[in-house]
């Protein structure tokens, strides 16, 4: 029996589906057995993300309805023999399916792999209540800002609610040179604020951009140091102790002059 | 001048705004006020009733100010408070 995890977030733009892509391939990198959902149906992004749009054939709301069968509409990934995706359909509707019938499909895909992930789409509506039915725990990502975590919060209630006890975090898109400058909040900040344990943290890193442009998870770049900090936040959900990533920004030749005549 | 603040001119670094409180200060405290709201719930019935409540108590007191009687949340000093301003108009005896 595998490990069913939603990645949610309330508010839109926050790294939802990179955080999922990340985890995925990462888990995948691991050797574990992993199938992505998408379940932001009208709105599907994973594909892109992955670098697996050219290959789908079918959907999630084709298996749902019955128009093929489960394993007809996994992509299997071009990298990892032991990693697969179920992709959203675009052109319908988040009414397409409902919060039973995707209880009903994590469960079959449950008994197939190690790790069921569903990406979440934005909101707290009817797409949200689907994304988590099939859930049993869940990964709330936020990034330093009022808005985000003020979204997060209100997620970490939502789900808590439902049934989905302790949902951990993931902190996106951290800055380590405004948050030293004060000008942003820091881990510790959001800690204090939301009741939850932390996942992980994710610097703020231009490769992302980079990797996917080229539908190519961070994950696999040994040189990225947001690919590290999802390689760690892989190994952790596999239940291994890794400690928080360093993501201060390393210091130049000049910046190191300075600090030596006092000013940091 | 002192000799690090040439320096720093000469590499082009700013210097540092002088800033009575980190933004990130104001961002937190502002994300603790909103969400002692959201978590909550707090609906304009469950307020109007802890007034009606509270004007009740006082009453048997002192003669209040009932149209002024001010009940709202707020931050002070790092904790969430109710705060309640309620004019006193006489103590009864």
């Amino acid at each position: 029996m595998g490990e069913v995890l939603v990645i949610t977030s309330g508010k839109g733009g926050v790294g939802k589906t990179t955080t999922t892509a990340n985890i995925g391939t990462g888990l995948a990198l691991m050797g574990k057995k992993v199938v992505m959902l998408d379940t932001d149906i009208g709105l599907r992004n994973l594909d892109v993300v992955l670098g697996l749009e050219n290959r789908i054939v079918y959907d999630l709301v084709d298996v749902v309805w019955g128009n093929c069968r489960l394993k007809q509409a996994l992509i299997k990934d071009k990298r990892f023999e032991n990693m697969f995706l179920l992709p959203a359909a675009q052109t319908k509707d988040k009414t397409a399916i409902t919060a039973s019938q995707m209880r009903e499909l994590c469960a079959n895909l449950q008994e197939e792999f190690d790790y069921v992930i569903i990406d979440c789409p934005a909101g707290i509506e009817h797409g949200f209540k689907n994304a988590i039915a099939g859930a049993k725990q869940a990964i709330v990502v936020t990034t330093p800002e009022v808005s985000a975590v003020r979204d997060a919060d209100r997620i970490i209630g939502l789900l808590e609610a439902a049934g989905l006890k302790a949902p951990k975090l993931i902190i996106n898109r951290i800055r380590s040179r405004m948050v030293q400058a004060g000008d942003m909040m820091s881990i510790e900040d959001i800690m204090d604020i939301l009741a939850v344990d932390l996942l992980g943290i994710v610097p703020d890193d231009d490769f992302i951009v980079v990797s996917t442009n080229r539908g190519e998870p961070a994950v696999l770049d040994e040189r990225s140091l947001a690919g590290q900090a999802y390689r760690n936040i892989s190994k952790r959900i596999m239940g291994e102790e890794i400690p928080l990533l360093n993501i201060q920004e390393k210091t130049g030749f000049w910046q190191k002059i300075r600090q030596a005549f006092g000013n940091r | 001048m002192p000799f690090s603040d040439l320096i720093n001119r000469f590499f082009g670094k700013e210097q540092p705004q002088p800033q009575n409180s980190p933004s990130k200060n104001v961002a937190k405290e502002r994300l603790q006020l909103v969400l002692v709201h959201d978590r909550s719930d707090v609906s304009e019935k469950m307020m109007e009733n802890l007034r009606e409540d509270l004007i009740a108590v006082i009453n048997k007191y002192m003669e209040i100010d009932q149209k002024s009687l001010d009940v709202s949340f707020s931050r002070e000093d790092g904790a969430v408070a109710l705060i309640a301003n309620i004019p006193i108009v006489r103590i009864k005896r």
